[in-house]
């Protein structure tokens, strides 16, 4: 009886690591799906910027999977409204980013500064609503769709930490001026996406 | 402005950017004999045309920028990305496949960035992986090795190169794709089932990597790098392919020898993780940076869709050396320990 537990715990723990390297890896939202770009180019000129988006990211990305999985669940499928969950999430998740940032201001100063000024940002990423209509889409349960939104976020940090990294080295590159700033920031993201293709298959 | 966040005494460099591109051109010469003998005339070939393209893409892009020419060119660093980049290529390529493979890297990976110096991936992995992308089926049509298959005479290789359509041509699995594939039988089957896997790690495969690492250990004796960033992607690579190799199991990742001298690895190690532009600079950096690209290519051989990964993987890592940089810069001279960006 011990045995099958700790087995089925096994295979469960195996699933939800198979759901984050796959979310973080192999189908990176902003390298392999394409999603959130507007954050990757704009808050990657510096490292310490990145650094604040992407926790802000990881936050929202996690809480807005489960919220938005919660809203479908108990009140669209219930009241046959499955097919405003668009509009729904959206909703959501501005309601989910305003009252993260009020709760924030109140309890921790500290952390509103660090994070507050990306929170309204937050509301307009593509990749939060892109997360919320996936998990739908995959019919992912209450705690696969915690996990892949957190997954979702953690990849998007990694990549915009390193590209910010890069993006302070390539300030100082002598690039021919047409393909100053944003123009060589594609490119390297261009050159970055086909690396990653090389995690296809991974999970 | 952001500055370089490198701060002095700096090590003045006695060798000139010539005498090191000089020293990585001469280390090549017995891989390539090996290639030759093993797989016939086609490398050799890959390298004479692909030097031609590569020199007159960089002449292109210098007049472009409106920089001297000669003092450019006479480097040899445009030499050094093609011979790198036409070693890994498949013998017998067709002439338009290096010649795309060769614009990428000058043109795109190069002076898109600024020219030698500022480029933050290799260049000559930038070419392969458009290449191994855009091309898939040119870029996996490996030659027999010699005495599994008739070997093209120096004509019959010129002509594969440069009238492919002419040519009909024999092809044969890598025993990194053999093994890849593979999902039924043991090891030792395998290994008896297929002549190209040779003694340890594949025929004419293992010889290219003895003399890559041969090769290797001389520019290190010359200096021209340091050890950090090779060993630490051996030691790693063999750790792994040590500790998840289960005596040969048909579900098994290979063994620790066939892993380091199999497919691209000693080449990799040394021609191109060495690559003192678009790796770390500290050395605390490269150990590290040469220890994930280990990590990189033991799991992708493994478990990911393609048989090789030192492309893929030097790539990824190249994209990580800045902020592995940042964590790592050392100590400023006079100065305590502190804590970086601050």
């Amino acid at each position: 009886m011990l045995l099958t537990r700790d087995s089925e715990n096994l295979t469960m723990l195996a699933d939800y690591s198979i759901l984050l390297i796959g979310a973080i890896l192999v189908n990176n939202f902003v390298l392999v799906q394409f999603l959130g770009l507007c954050p990757f180019m704009g808050v990657s000129n510096k490292l310490e910027a990145a650094m604040g988006m992407s926790m802000a990211t990881t936050f929202v990305l996690t809480l807005a999977a489960a919220c938005s999985n919660l809203t479908y669940q108990f009140l669209l499928v219930p009241l046959g409204l499955g097919y405003l969950k668009t509009i729904a999430f959206i909703l959501v998740i501005a309601v989910v980013v305003q009252f993260t940032e009020m709760v924030m201001r109140k309890t921790s100063p500290l952390l509103h500064r660090v994070l507050g000024v990306y929170l309204p940002l937050i509301t307009t990423n593509c990749a939060v609503l892109g997360v919320a209509l996936l998990n739908i889409s995959k019919d992912h349960t209450f705690l696969e769709s915690l996990f892949y939104g957190f997954g979702a976020g953690a990849g998007f940090s990694l990549v915009l930490v390193l590209f910010a990294a890069m993006r302070e080295r390539l300030t100082v590159a002598d690039v021919p001026a047409p393909f100053k700033g944003a123009a060589v920031g594609m490119i390297t993201a261009g050159l970055m996406s086909l690396a990653f293709m090389g995690f296809a298959g991974l999970v | 402005m952001a500055l370089m966040r490198l701060t002095s005494p700096h090590a003045h460099g006695p060798m000139s950017t010539q005498r090191v591109m000089q020293s990585v051109l001469l280390a090549t010469i017995p891989g390539v004999i090996v290639l030759t003998h093993f797989f016939g005339f086609g490398t050799l070939i890959n390298i004479l045309w692909g030097s031609i393209v590569a020199l007159a893409c960089e002449a292109l892009a210098l007049k472009l920028r409106r920089r001297p020419l000669s003092f450019y060119l006479k480097d040899y660093s445009a030499v050094v990305t093609a011979v790198l980049l036409c070693i890994a290529l498949p013998p017998y390529a067709p002439w338009w496949l290096i010649a795309v493979g060769i614009a990428s890297s000058i043109l795109l990976a190069k002076h898109l960035y600024g020219g030698l110096g500022y480029n933050p991936f290799n260049p000559a992995m930038v070419g392969y992986v458009i290449l191994l992308i855009s091309f898939p089926i040119q870029m996996t049509a490996w030659a027999p090795p010699r005495g599994l298959g008739e070997l093209p005479g120096f004509m019959e290789a010129l002509q594969a190169c440069f009238t492919p359509a002419a040519y009909d041509g024999v092809t044969m699995a890598t025993p990194m794709d053999l093994l890849k594939q593979n999902n039924s039988l043991l090891i030792n089957d395998l290994w008896y089932q297929y002549p190209q896997f040779g003694r340890w790690s594949g025929r004419g495969w293992e010889w290219a990597n003895i003399a890559f690492l041969a090769g290797g250990i001389w520019l290190l004796y010359q200096r021209i790098f340091t050890w950090h960033a090779p060993v630490a992607m051996l030691v790693t690579l063999g750790l792994l392919a040590a500790i998840f190799y289960d005596g040969g199991s048909s579900a098994s990742g290979g063994s620790p020898l066939f892993h380091l001298l199999g497919g691209a690895t000693m080449f990799g190690a040394f021609f191109i993780v060495t690559d003192p532009v678009s790796s770390a600079v500290s050395l605390r950096g490269r150990l590290i940076f040469g220890a994930l690209i280990g990590v990189l290519i033991y799991t992708i051989r493994v478990k990911g869709n393609y048989p090789d990964s030192v492309a893929f993987a030097v790539l990824i890592m190249n994209f990580a050396a800045p902020f592995i940089d940042y964590y790592t810069q050392p100590r400023t001279y006079g100065h305590r320990n502190k804590r970086a960006g601050e």
